[in-house]
């Protein structure tokens, strides 16, 4: 069918519905049928990682992933990232290190980082860089974006924070 | 201004007030943006590079469900008149000193008697969904007559080439001459003399976010809001109020947070006036948000020039006459004229001594995207061409590179040094400080020095391993006119109010300002409240390109907050019933110098300031307490670096790492040096991004084989080093903080320090590298020739 | 770019996928990972009357190993083999490939059977299925199949598959224990497409090479081997001599295309300088 169907997921812990056609792009769905906009499209390609989020737990780029993909999912975007307006240790990390710049491709940056930390927690700058690879930035060089994260990483560490 | 023992925000790299917002998702982006009934617009662009339009038939695309309007260009050209031409005057001064004859090719908003360049829109399609406007626009019928292409701008200079723009019988859309001394004698005179042809090819600025424009009519008001992913805000009320008949007062531009722009979202496109028309015409907003693969067709292009230079040198490497003729392919349109090429001419020269030179530019029309500032904007093109042939000097003679440059640099007891021609301003171009050869030192000294390096490259070479160092050189206009304004206001809660036609993208513009304000009225940079980049806040500005905005803001700022605080001193002093005289600023009041207790609020003075009954002014003092200051640079300030790159060549496959990369550069007085340092970063990863990675690719019938990401290649953090930076200070003495501009400068240096590195680093092999990007495919093709004449 | 409209199913079972595969004769697409299709699909490259999602079919998404073969279903994520211990131990040469594989948030959604079944000549798993001599099974409406690595991938992104058939999984033969392997890859930037690629086994018993397999991604409009490089090796052993006409004979033998990337030349010349490195870096394995 190509008439519009009914989706049912939960975004940050949250319990969401929305409505679209099968043809919608999850990227567009979060955006404008849940009123989601901080996961930013950037290429449509499947390229430039603005868009990542993560679903069921894992980073994933969503302007290749279809909105009726996500029927049942658990999906992880910028939005959940603070708790009651604190930020998360990442955000801290980026905004103590200067770790974004119009902010653009921030989005896809903390949530790769988010998925690439819990997969490795005590990262080396080299392994840091190749993490961040799958999202292109045209502001910041990466440096203060790896900085960041090796921040944050030292922080989760400390506070046990690797599975939050 | 403020109080003695309060140490000042300028300097410090206070955390940024942006951020916030930002890391929590709540940023709004043009793309972010919803207004209520509103549609979505898709254009139709061409196929083809270039083609007669014999007619375009809107019916099957009119009858897809959702569909509300579509237009094409033929019917929009008996409405609505061109985008115009020159966006950017060009003053007197300039115009009446330097030999120039330039054409203006008119862009129309919708093309309606040809294309001209493969991702040129003829049809517009408006819809309730992007999606259904994108079903429709694929539905659109038209007829072309295909004609020649033109894609090699030389090509398009001969007799019988297809011309871009009939009107004009040739594609030469400008040229541009400028000589200094006597070129012919001297290069006839000169011991020695080289000729070289380098080309620094098409690429672009790439932001994340690509363009985006949304509009809305209000019939009340018969007011029009246009938002815009734009870096000049004024530009686009202004042509948007021209093209709809309307005042200009009854028309608002905004740009939101924008992702990105670095040069490309600098002018005003056909699409930043279709779309209020669009939106005027259908009584909802309208809603057009360009997507990637429209984007590397249709935002403009950069860089693109091919040099051919003749120097003329003596036995020492003193550089004793340059001549450059040059060609700059602008593609299809020019909509910042001469901006980029007489920049180009301007930069030359560098931080060198060169007492005979000329410049001759030729601007040429060609069937490709058009061509407009990027990051640099003419700055990269100019230091590929002098510091290319200032290692072929160095070749020549057997010398190090680094010497042949500090003979040749301009020493610090020479300034301030008139370089002998004018700026695109008009006025002399006097570089107003600095010190070249420090810079070259302590750049060598931040990548382990040039001996030591020199003795790992002889052992690697042992190794059959090949490193090379190179350098890339450069001075920058920066903070040009013709203005910027800023009001400041003291707000009845005691904040200071700060409002400019300044317009970021991701700079922190409202965190450095805060702190410039916060110095300069000795409150807190919370207490300091910034407006940008809508025309509603300030009549007049100009916008954030070339540089400019730390630069021409902070002094605008400051002029408007000394004739201020006069007003302010003047009601504080009869609130206090003391003088003026005896009063400062201190930490948020007006307060009596040396007396503690004795101050006023600045909120209060504001009240005090108000018109009406029991007001607090002083007689003769008028009712408000703001001020207005456009502040018109006198002329550019010198910004200046030295980059070193060193590279690792993989003979085997062609691949070039970039091992070891320093900057050092000098932006006068630094207000926030973490984000000095992030804009220094980012532009060198750009400029290492078109040294190595980015190119456009057109074929011979002008088809765009680099459409998408996966062909246009945006370096990744795997692909760059991490960047060593020393900073060196000397102030402007052209504007009261002392600042310079350095958005841009990263990006000048890195291709050319690369095509030198890269040929250092193949010297064994007889290698050049006077093109960029340097390609695998072309080390592989050097070392094969290198090695059969071994 | 947005996808044009197509019918959307997402059958529960595999004969109900392949029922709708018949019944839109080769109009239909399968989606699984969607890393490759989707970006068709949004460039409106690729319009299929109807996408069939096979991410809601279980029992696609495994690991096993058993008598010496791991057996990986068709639907198991590249992020699944990349942290798979089972891939680890036994098939070394695939867990090294794999992290070659684009970038992680890919790899997260990437599938062994969608990234085989697509054939792209760039890609690294089809080089890994012909160099282990891999095997898929195939179902389709007249039952199932097994399609050994040489007769799956016919030419550029094309596969023996038919219209009806669906990839259920995907089977290697254990690398065997001390064997020396590599791959090499040549790429504009770490995780796009190989500009040409080598992947290398090698079985020896002393300075004598007893088995040797390279296979190729980037340099043809399929992943092959190098047969008659292999010939060499086995004939000649595996000094630094033979390494190089082995590399030599590969330059050779392979069909590279021209593209903006790279030119067929260049891509010759890979061949010949990664043969040699992934031959090397193996026989340095004990």
């Amino acid at each position: 069918m190509s008439e519009p169907v009914t989706i049912r997921l939960t975004v940050n812990g949250k319990r969401l519905e929305g409505r679209c056609e099968p043809r919608k792009l999850l990227v567009d769905f979060l955006r404008e049928d849940l009123g989601l906009t901080g996961t930013h499209v950037g290429c449509e390609h499947g390229v430039c990682g603005a868009c990542t989020v993560l679903f069921n737990g894992e980073s994933a780029r969503s302007c290749i992933m279809l909105a009726v993909q996500a029927e049942g999912a658990e999906l992880g975007t910028i939005e959940g990232l603070a708790k009651n307006g604190e930020f998360h240790p990442l955000q801290q990390a980026f905004h103590e290190n200067h770790g974004l710049q119009c902010g653009f491709c921030t989005p896809g940056m903390l949530m790769v980082a988010l998925d690439f930390l819990r997969l490795n927690p005590a990262p080396t700058e080299a392994e840091i860089r190749e993490a961040i690879s799958a999202v292109l930035c045209r502001c910041t060089g990466y440096r203060d974006i790896v900085r960041s994260i090796a921040a944050a990483a030292e922080k989760m560490r400390a506070g046990g924070e690797g599975t939050r | 201004m403020a109080e003695p023992g309060r140490r000042p925000f300028i300097g410090q790299s206070l955390l940024r007030r942006e951020d916030r917002r930002l890391l929590l998702g709540q940023g709004q982006y043009i793309g972010d943006l919803v207004l209520p009934r509103m549609l979505h617009a898709a254009f139709v662009r061409s196929p083809l590079a270039h083609a007669r339009i014999r007619s375009v038939d809107l019916a099957r695309a009119a009858a897809v469900p959702g569909v509300v309007f579509v237009l094409s260009g033929i019917e929009l050209a008996q409405l609505l008149p061109p985008v115009p031409d020159h966006q950017v005057a060009l003053p007197s001064k300039w115009r009446t000193a330097v030999h120039h004859h330039i054409l203006n090719p008119q862009q129309s908003l919708l093309a309606a008697d040809k294309v001209r360049h493969v991702g040129e829109a003829y049809a517009v399609v408006v819809a309730e969904s992007r999606y259904a406007a994108e079903d429709a626009a694929a539905l659109v019928d038209a007829v072309f007559e295909p004609l020649p292409a033109v894609v090699d701008p030389e090509e398009g200079l001969r007799p019988g080439a297809p011309i871009v723009h009939e009107q004009f019988g040739t594609n030469l859309i400008a040229e541009l001459a400028v000589t200094k001394g006597d070129i012919d004698g001297a290069l006839q005179r000169a011991p020695h003399r080289l000729q070289r042809r380098f080309h620094h090819h098409r690429y672009a600025a790439l932001p994340i976010e690509c363009r985006g424009v949304a509009s809305a009519y209000d019939e009340r008001t018969q007011s029009l809001t246009t938002w815009s992913a734009t870096q000049v805000v004024h530009w686009v009320r202004r042509e948007v109020a021209a093209t709809l008949g309307m005042p200009e007062a009854r028309v608002r531009c905004v740009a939101l947070d924008v992702g990105g722009g670095f040069g490309i979202k600098g002018h005003v496109y056909p699409e930043d006036l279709l779309i209020p028309f669009l939106a005027r015409r259908l009584g909802r907003p309208v809603k057009w948000i360009e997507d990637r693969h429209e984007h590397l067709m249709c935002s403009c292009h950069s860089r693109d020039q091919i040099h051919d230079v003749e120097i003329g040198f003596d036995k020492d490497g003193r550089i004793l006459a340059y001549r450059d003729r040059f060609i700059a392919d602008c593609g299809a349109f020019n909509p910042i004229g001469s901006g980029a090429i007489y920049n180009t001419i301007a930069h030359l020269a560098g931080p060198y001594r060169i007492d005979n030179f000329a410049a001759e530019a030729r601007i040429v029309a060609t069937n490709k995207v058009p061509n407009a500032p990027y990051r640099g904007a003419g700055r990269p093109e100019a230091a590929l061409a002098t510091e290319r042939a200032i290692d072929l000097i160095a070749g020549t003679l057997g010398l190090e590179p680094a010497e042949v440059r500090r003979r040749n640099m301009i020493r610090p007891d020479q300034m301030p040094y008139n370089v002998g021609i004018l700026y695109r301003d008009g006025e002399p171009i006097v570089y107003d400080g600095g010190d070249y050869p420090a810079a070259l030192e302590q750049a060598l000294a931040a990548v382990g020095g040039l001996e030591a390096f020199r003795r790992r490259q002889s052992e690697a070479r042992r190794e059959n391993r090949y490193l090379g160092l190179g350098l890339g050189c450069y001075t920058e206009g920066t903070g040009a006119g013709p203005f910027e304004g800023a009001t400041v206001r003291i707000d009845p809660s005691g904040k200071i109010y700060v409002a400019s036609g300044a317009c970021p993208q991701g700079q922190g513009m409202e965190t450095i300002f805060a702190q410039i304000v916060a110095d300069t009225w000795s409150v807190s940079p919370d207490d300091v409240v910034i407006a940008l980049a809508d025309t509603s806040v300030i009549p007049l500005g100009f916008g954030t390109v070339a540089s400019r905005s730390t630069v021409t803001l902070s002094a605008a700022i400051h002029h408007a907050s000394e004739r201020l605080r006069t007003k302010t001193f003047a009601i504080a002093a009869n609130l206090l019933e003391c003088g003026p005289e005896d009063l400062e600023l201190r930490n948020g009041t007006v307060a009596v110098i040396g007396v503690p207790d004795m101050s006023v609020p600045l909120g209060r003075v504001a009240k005090a300031a108000q018109p009406g009954w029991d007001h607090g002014r002083p007689a003769g003092v008028e009712a408000g307490l703001e001020d207005t200051y456009y502040w018109e640079p006198p002329t550019v300030t010198w910004s200046y670096a030295v980059h070193v790159a060193v590279v690792e060549v993989d003979i085997g496959t062609g691949a070039v790492k970039i091992e070891r990369y320093a900057v050092a550069h000098d932006c006068g007085v630094v207000v926030n040096p973490m984000l000095v340092e992030g804009q220094i970063i980012g532009g060198a990863v750009q400029g290492m991004g078109g040294a190595l990675l980015e190119r456009f690719v057109y074929d011979g019938e002008g088809q765009l084989h680099t459409g998408s990401l996966m062909d246009y290649l945006v370096p990744t953090a795997s692909d760059v080093p991490d960047i060593a930076l020393v900073h060196l200070h000397s102030p402007s003495p052209l504007n009261p903080l002392g600042v310079k501009g350095l958005g841009e400068g990263g990006a000048i240096a890195p291709p050319v320090a690369i095509a030198n590195a890269v040929s250092d680093a193949l010297a064994p092999f007889g290698a050049e590298f006077n093109t960029t990007p340097v390609l695998p495919e072309q080390v592989i093709a050097a070392v094969r020739r290198g090695a059969a004449h071994r | 770019m947005k996808p044009a409209q197509f019918e959307y199913h997402a059958p529960t079972t595999l004969d109900e996928a392949i029922q709708l595969l018949e019944q839109y004769q080769g109009e239909a697409r399968l989606l699984a990972g969607g890393q490759s299709l989707m970006p068709m699909m949004n460039f409106r490259i690729v319009t299929p009357a109807a996408l069939v999602d096979l991410n809601r079919i279980s029992g696609l998404d495994y690991i096993r190993s058993d008598n010496g073969m791991v057996h990986v279903g068709a639907m198991t994520r590249h992020r699944t083999v990349e942290f798979s211990p089972v891939v680890a131990e036994r098939l070394p040469l695939l867990a090294e490939a794999i992290k070659l594989v684009a970038h992680l948030p890919i790899r997260s959604r990437g599938t062994m059977g969608g990234s085989l079944a697509h054939a792209d000549p760039a890609a690294e798993l089809p080089m890994v299925l012909q160099a282990l001599e891999g095997e898929v099974v195939a179902r389709g409406h007249a039952g199932e199949r097994v399609i050994k690595a040489a007769d799956l991938f016919e030419g550029l992104m094309t596969t023996s598959l038919a219209a009806d058939e669906i990839i259920v999984e995907a089977r290697f033969p254990a690398m065997p224990p001390g064997a020396g392997f590599a791959v090499e890859e040549y790429a504009r930037r770490r995780g796009d497409f190989a500009i040409a690629a080598v992947a290398a086994l090698i079985e020896r018993d002393g300075e004598r090479c007893v088995k040797a397999r390279l296979a190729t991604a980037g340099v043809g409009p399929m992943a092959t081997r190098l047969g008659d490089a292999e010939t060499i090796l086995v004939a000649g052993g595996l000094g630094d001599t033979v390494i190089e006409q082995a590399a030599a004979k590969a330059a050779e033998i392979v069909s590279p295309l021209s593209d903006p990337h790279a030119s067929a030349d260049y891509r010759r010349h890979l061949t010949h300088v990664l043969t040699a490195r992934a031959l090397r870096r193996a026989r340095s394995i004990h």
